[in-house]
Order: C-alpha cells, then sequence, then structure tokens
C-alpha cells in the first residue's frame, strides 16, 4: 500500500516537502514507520518528541495503517 | 455551545467576548495570548504559527468538551487562535468561558489554555535579528 504523510512545522523542514509518499506492507504499525522516517531523515531523532496522528486523533506506536488514512508527523507543539 | 475557530486575520477580542455572554452566567473568564518581543532574553522580531487545520481544530473541540465534562456549570466557552504571521503585541489566541461562579471559570480557563499548548496541533516559529527557530522543537 502507498501511505501519505502530511508534514508540519520543523519535519517538514526537515523532509524538505510538506508531503511524503511511502510504499509500506498493508497494516504497518505507527512504530515501524516512525523508525523508518527516522532512519531516513536523522534529523528527525533530535526533537523532543515525535507523534503520529491517524485521521486527527495521536495514534499509539502499536495502531495499523491502512492506505485510506489521513497520516501526520506531529513535531512538539507550540501553540497558545 | 462551544465556539472554536482557527483563523489568519487578528483575532476581534470583543466580538470573541460576546460569543461567551449568557444570561445564566455570574463570571466571565478571559486568557489572551500574546505575542512577546523576548524570548530566553533573545529579542524576537515577529513570530509565524503553522497549524494543521482540520487536526487542531478537532483537538480545540475535544478540549473545550473535556473542560465541559469536568466543570459541567460551564456555560459557554469559545477558543479562537491565531496563524501565519504576527508581530509583537499581537493576540494569537483567546480563551473566554462563562460560569455561574468565578472559581469555576478561572479553573476551566487555565485548564483549556494549558492543555491547548499540550495537544493542539499548531507550531511557532521565533523570528529574530540573526535567525529563527521552532519554539520546542529541540530537548
Amino acid at each position: 500500500m502507498n501511505l501519505k504523510i502530511a508534514l508540519f512545522g520543523i519535519a517538514r523542514e526537515i523532509v524538505g516537502q510538506s508531503t511524503l509518499e511511502v510504499a509500506a506492507p498493508e497494516g504497518q504499525s505507527v512504530q515501524e514507520l516512525l523508525a523508518r522516517l527516522q532512519q531516513e531523515y536523522p534529523a528527525l531523532n533530535r526533537l523532543s518528541s515525535l507523534a503520529v496522528a491517524v485521521n486527527n486523533e495521536y495514534a499509539s506506536d502499536d495502531a495499523p495503517l491502512h492506505e485510506r488514512d489521513e497520516i501526520a508527523l506531529i513535531p512538539p507543539v507550540s501553540g497558545g | 455551545m462551544i465556539t472554536i475557530d482557527l483563523i489568519d486575520q487578528p483575532i476581534d477580542v470583543n466580538a470573541a467576548l460576546q460569543t461567551v455572554e449568557d444570561d445564566g452566567a455570574g463570571a466571565i473568564n478571559t486568557f489572551i495570548g500574546t505575542v512577546r518581543n523576548k524570548s530566553t532574553g533573545r529579542p524576537v522580531i515577529r513570530l509565524e504559527y503553522e497549524a494543521y487545520d482540520s487536526m487542531a481544530l478537532h483537538q480545540l473541540r475535544k478540549v473545550a468538551e473535556q473542560a465541559q465534562q469536568q466543570w459541567p456549570m460551564l456555560r459557554k466557552v469559545t477558543v479562537i487562535h491565531r496563524k501565519g504571521t504576527l508581530n509583537i503585541g499581537d493576540v494569537a489566541v483567546i480563551v473566554a468561558v462563562s460560569t455561574p461562579h468565578r472559581a469555576e471559570s478561572f479553573a476551566a480557563c487555565q485548564y483549556i489554555i494549558d492543555t491547548l499548548k499540550q495537544v493542539v496541533t499548531i507550531w511557532k516559529k521565533e523570528f529574530y535579528e540573526d535567525g529563527d527557530v521552532w519554539v520546542a522543537a529541540h530537548p
């Protein structure tokens, strides 16, 4: 399956684009996706935190991902 | 009643306050977050806020709903956050709540702004004379 990942803030700057498309085995977990991205973009490892959102909710590490999910990489938030 | 918004125009504070007026309320409590001219001692020139809009709006509503569950006497809640480029003194966020009595209005207002800062998908970049930094990005 192909996953589309939206990127924001410093994660967008590290990757150099605002969306990423990656091929992944069906049901790949959040943790597996994060590990891949952190390996490909080592600067992501230096962030205070890095979460994944699926369909506008924070996802747990073991949550499986699906092709139609709206996925986003969430670096440390700093609103307010 | 909950009013949530994320806008790229200046926040109208008076209009926001009107949205929480309620005949059953004896208290309206407001938090207004403004752009400060210094950050850890470094002069700040301007800020840029970036948002993941759909998630930010969804999470803002959830925070307001959690406040309503925790303080069932809450009459009205309004949270408006600005995005885009902001200058020193600009209003970045307003939280306004109305309650029958004042104690709950302080508590609910503080809960909402504190939780917003932890979970809502908005990112702030500070610009200085000699560079810029994504706030809180690194330990």
